[in-house]
């Protein structure tokens, strides 16, 4: 009877839980795919390029390339020539810092001086450089070994080359600052006067080359600011929205209402008629939502023309096959269906009836939050070139490779035939991992025959995103007469596209938290029909799944009497890791860590003014374990202001500290300015919150103090994009309820009247 | 015809629109892409320029209320010869950015902030900035470097 939902391709269900790591693969398999590198080298100009890439390639092909110097495309990760050392930066810069971070990793194993170093985008090419894609705060975990490697393979080569040149033996030189020094004669040769040379040095092995352990780092750890910092404050072209091509047009693109929506006609004629306006038509879409959807394009002479006509536009919309999503329906649904069983069982452990009647304390609350936008600041477009059977795109996306397919499938193009050209993306969050826009762009270019860049209003942004889908859970908790939890029974009602899995980011399983953690644990799932598509958002699931849990923790622990921090840690229990050598599965002993480091940091347990309180959670996601510690207060008419928020994570080693702060710091404000005030409500497929002044960005009056913990275990390191985030929402709800006895359980915690 | 001063230098626009928001003359018409589009309704920041010596919101000033203004972009700011502003050295010093969208937007909001007030207690810097939103959440940083460039030397 229901019609299908827009389903965003599998390939995107698979991409999350493959940076979730639910997918087989750990830093194990990426060291047996070390071993696999095919390495290429050869003099270009007299310098030395040297990339160290995954294996796909026969070695055949590789020879070939390595025969046929002219061959040598700049795929590789490093040139030392001219100069400068040119370092290639895989994964798409998002804001998330890797066109830094990853750099660094080459240039520490290099022991190049980091003055020396330039870095470049790399071309988008999967035999080369594999996965490149900004997801899943993946970047730095996937690319520790790999980029490593091949700072440290040139090193070699250049103490090769060192060594011959002066006879003595390698094992003698040294490297520091891009220079190979011999302390016994005193000789020294930077890396620009052996490059030639090294060139022609033998490959090392994999296996011959030892990195540097934790103490020998002389960058990983520093504080360095962003390679693109000058261009960004000069305002040079580094985006997506600022390309340009000669004879370029303007385009605007005007979907449906409601997803699925086909236009039965529009006023063509008069549009194509306004001033600037050099074409209009309709574009019919291949039916796949994270491809083509049917639409009216405008084609002109500047964007703000683009924009003025798509204003004017009237268009005749039949919405038979399109959703009809209604969040006042889906939430009285939801409340209804809090006290029935859940349709599937998804964790049984213990006896959950049992332990509830024998506890002594027990609890109920139904937790809720709305769907949410991405609302990254630059909105959706692209530049795309489309002729003769090639095309050319210049993207902001987070995965180049997944848009080049996708492409190549709307226009009917061999893949070989498309190229994606990386450009800076004004944050991605998640929405960029779909690349409609660059789809529409590539189709309207085909049309006219001519260059065009595609640049989405606001209001198509937030009217077409893949949203962050809301959610409901009804839980019940016990805790026995030692003052233990006991139980735990959590139904999740969250939302379906085929009726079969849940979208996106509302797949909480048995292994979240306090999956393993409680002797009696029961979850089951309802899931709810949804049309408009649902995508990743900032650490999918998490960002939602903890405030939920951690906030129903701190219930049972204030019912019980306890003290929420020894309750949280009496839960995590004694230090074990889930599945020992898997990265991405919770290891309490680091979860313990930083409980206990932001507890201190932040003073807990300190006697507070009326009406002032902390508040702690801890959520473990993305192989990074964090804690925070909010502190909040709360006056007459629920007014709240977020004071400080200490957090404490264990992500390993950092690479480049600030950085890494700043993640964190963005994690903290972008947790709170989501709890705060925003939502994204469908009614009759519509979303009622088209512009930035119905959907309230935290703004500088409001952030708080932020005070960042790393505790640098020795685990390989892991990324930063996502773990800092989920950890915020309860902890700051924790606070309101310490400051005030008020208790949340609807984000945005607008909706229960608080204003910040 | 509209005549205004664009980072010190007349500029004589034809054949544009009046009622065309300042924002897209600049990106699309005069190569200057440093200001950028975030909502186009005066909501973000991300588009702010200052007109003679104001923070303005390009994206809903139309061209001909800049008639006779003298506009400072972005790419104005820096001194003729290449010498940073000391607010870019200070974002450059704080490592401010994360995706560096709305930086410009700041930049300029600072900017015309500190041309009126050099030395501004922390609360005038919060509401100067309160109309330039970061979507990464770079507040912190921001203000930080605020304070740098206010307590360092113009040179
Ligand atoms: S684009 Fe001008 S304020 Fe947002
Ligand atoms: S740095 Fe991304 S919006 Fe401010």
């Amino acid at each position: 009877m229901s019609r299908p939902g827009f389903n965003p391709d599998p390939g995107l269900l698979e991409l999350v839980e493959y940076a979730q790591g639910a997918r087989a693969n750990s830093f194990a398999l990426a060291r047996l795919d070390r071993r696999r590198f095919l390495q290429l080298t050869g003099a270009v100009g007299g310098g030395l390029m040297l990339g160290l890439q995954l294996g796909g390639r026969s070695a055949l092909a590789s020879q070939a390339a390595d025969a046929d110097a002219d061959s040598f495309e700049p795929g590789v990760y490093l040139k030392i020539a001219g100069g400068e050392i040119v370092i290639y930066a895989p994964n798409p810069e998002v804001g998330q810092g890797v066109k830094t971070s990853l750099p660094m990793l080459v240039a520490e194993e290099l022991d190049a001086a980091w003055t020396d170093v330039r870095v470049e985008q790399s071309p988008i090419d999967a035999e080369r450089y594999g996965r490149q894609f900004a997801g899943g705060s993946r970047s730095i975990p996937d690319r520790w070994e790999g980029l490593r490697q091949a700072g440290a393979s040139a090193r070699a080569m250049l103490i090769a080359a060192a060594a011959k040149r002066w006879g003595v033996p390698a094992p003698e030189c040294e490297t520091a600052e891009s220079r190979v020094t011999h302390p016994a004669s005193g000789r020294s040769a930077s890396y620009f006067e052996l490059a030639a040379e090294a060139a022609r040095q033998p490959l090392p092995s994999p296996d011959s080359l030892r990195l540097k352990g934790r103490g020998e780092y002389r960058l990983l750890g520093r504080r360095l600011t962003g390679v693109d910092n000058r261009a960004l404050v000069t305002g040079e072209r580094l985006f997506g929205i600022d390309q340009t091509l000669p004879e370029m047009a303007h385009a605007a693109y005007q979907k449906g209402p409601a997803t699925g929506a086909v236009p039965r006609g529009a006023n063509l004629e008069e549009i194509k008629r306004l001033p600037g306006v050099l074409d209009a038509f309709v574009l019919e879409g291949n039916g796949n939502v994270s491809e083509l959807m049917p639409g009216v394009a405008i084609v002109a002479r500047d964007t703000w023309s683009a924009f003025r006509a798509k204003a004017a536009l009237e268009i005749d919309w039949d919405e038979s096959g399109a959703a009809r999503d209604s969040w006042a329906d889906a939430s009285a649904r939801a409340a209804e269906l809090a006290r029935s069983e859940g349709g599937e069982t998804l964790a049984d452990r213990g006896d959950v009836a049992a332990a509830l009647d024998a506890a002594e304390t027990r609890l109920e609350a139904f937790y809720q939050y709305h769907f949410v936008s991405h609302a990254q600041l630059e909105p959706q477009n692209c530049t795309a070139w489309v002729r003769g059977g090639e095309a050319d795109l210049w993207a902001p996306t987070q995965t180049p490779g997944r848009g080049l397919k996708s492409v190549a499938k709307t226009l009917g193009l061999n893949p070989s035939r498309v190229r994606v050209h990386q450009t800076r993306a004004g944050a991605g969050f998640g929405r960029r991992l779909v690349n409609d826009f660059m789809c529409e762009t590539a189709a309207i270019s085909a049309r006219v025959d001519r260059p065009v860049k595609l640049t989405w209003t606001r209001e198509d942004d937030m009217s077409h995103d893949f949203y962050r889908a809301g959610g409901f859970h009804a839980l019940q908790g016990g805790v026995d007469p030692n003052g233990r939890l006991s139980a735990w029974r959590d139904h999740i009602i969250t939302f379906s596209h085929d009726g079969k899995r849940p979208v996106v980011g509302g797949h909480l399983s048995a292994k979240d938290f306090p999956g393993g953690l409680v002797s009696n644990h029961r979850l089951t799932r309802t899931l709810l029909p949804w049309h408009t598509p649902c995508g990743a958002w900032r650490a999918p699931g998490s960002n939602v799944f903890a405030f939920a849990v951690q906030s129903f923790l701190d219930e049972l622990a204030a019912a019980a009497g306890r003290d929420p921090l020894d309750f949280l840690l009496e839960v995590l229990g004694e230090p074990r890791w889930f599945e020992p050598g898997n990265f991405w599965s919770l290891n309490t002993g680091r979860a313990a860590e930083v409980v206990r480091l932001a507890a201190r940091e932040a003073g807990w347990g300190r006697s507070l003014p009326e009406g002032r309180g902390l508040g702690l959670a801890f959520w473990f996601s993305h192989a990074g374990h964090f804690a925070e510690v909010a502190e909040v207060s709360v006056s007459a008419g629920r007014k709240l202001r977020v004071h400080r928020v200490t957090v404490a994570g264990d992500v390993g080693p950092i690479v480049n500290r600030s950085g890494a702060e700043n993640q964190v710091e963005g994690s903290v404000i972008d947790g709170l300015s989501t709890m705060f005030g925003q939502k994204v409500t469908h009614e009759a497929g519509r979303v009622e919150q088209p512009n930035f002044h119905r959907y309230p960005l935290l703004r500088m009056p409001q952030a708080p103090e932020v005070d960042v913990h790393f505790i640098e275990s020795d685990y390989p390191p892991s990324g930063l994009g996502e773990p800092a985030l989920p950890p915020l929402a309860p902890a700051v709800a924790n606070a309101i309820f310490a400051a005030s006895g008020l208790r949340v359980r609807t984000l945005p915690i607008s909706e229960e009247g608080f204003t910040l | 015809m509209i005549v205004l001063t664009l980072n010190g230098r007349e500029r004589r626009l034809e054949g544009l629109d009046p009622e065309m928001p300042l924002l897209w003359a600049l990106r699309d018409h005069l190569d200057l892409v440093g200001a950028k589009f975030g909502c186009g309704i005066g909501q973000c920041g991300a588009c702010t320029v200052m007109v003679d010596g104001r923070a303005v919101r390009s994206c809903v000033l139309p061209l001909k209320s800049a008639a006779g203004a003298s506009v400072t972009t972005i790419e104005g700011l820096a001194e003729a010869d290449g010498g940073l502003h000391p607010l870019q050295e200070a974002w450059i010093a704080e490592d401010v950015a994360q995706c560096g969208y709305c930086q410009a937007g700041q930049i300029m909001a600072a900017a015309a902030l500190l041309d009126s007030n050099p030395a501004p207690s922390d609360a005038q810097i919060e509401s100067a900035m309160a109309g330039n939103l970061c979507r990464c959440g770079t507040y912190l940083r921001v203000k930080k470097a605020i304070r740098r460039a206010a307590g360092g030397e113009r040179t």
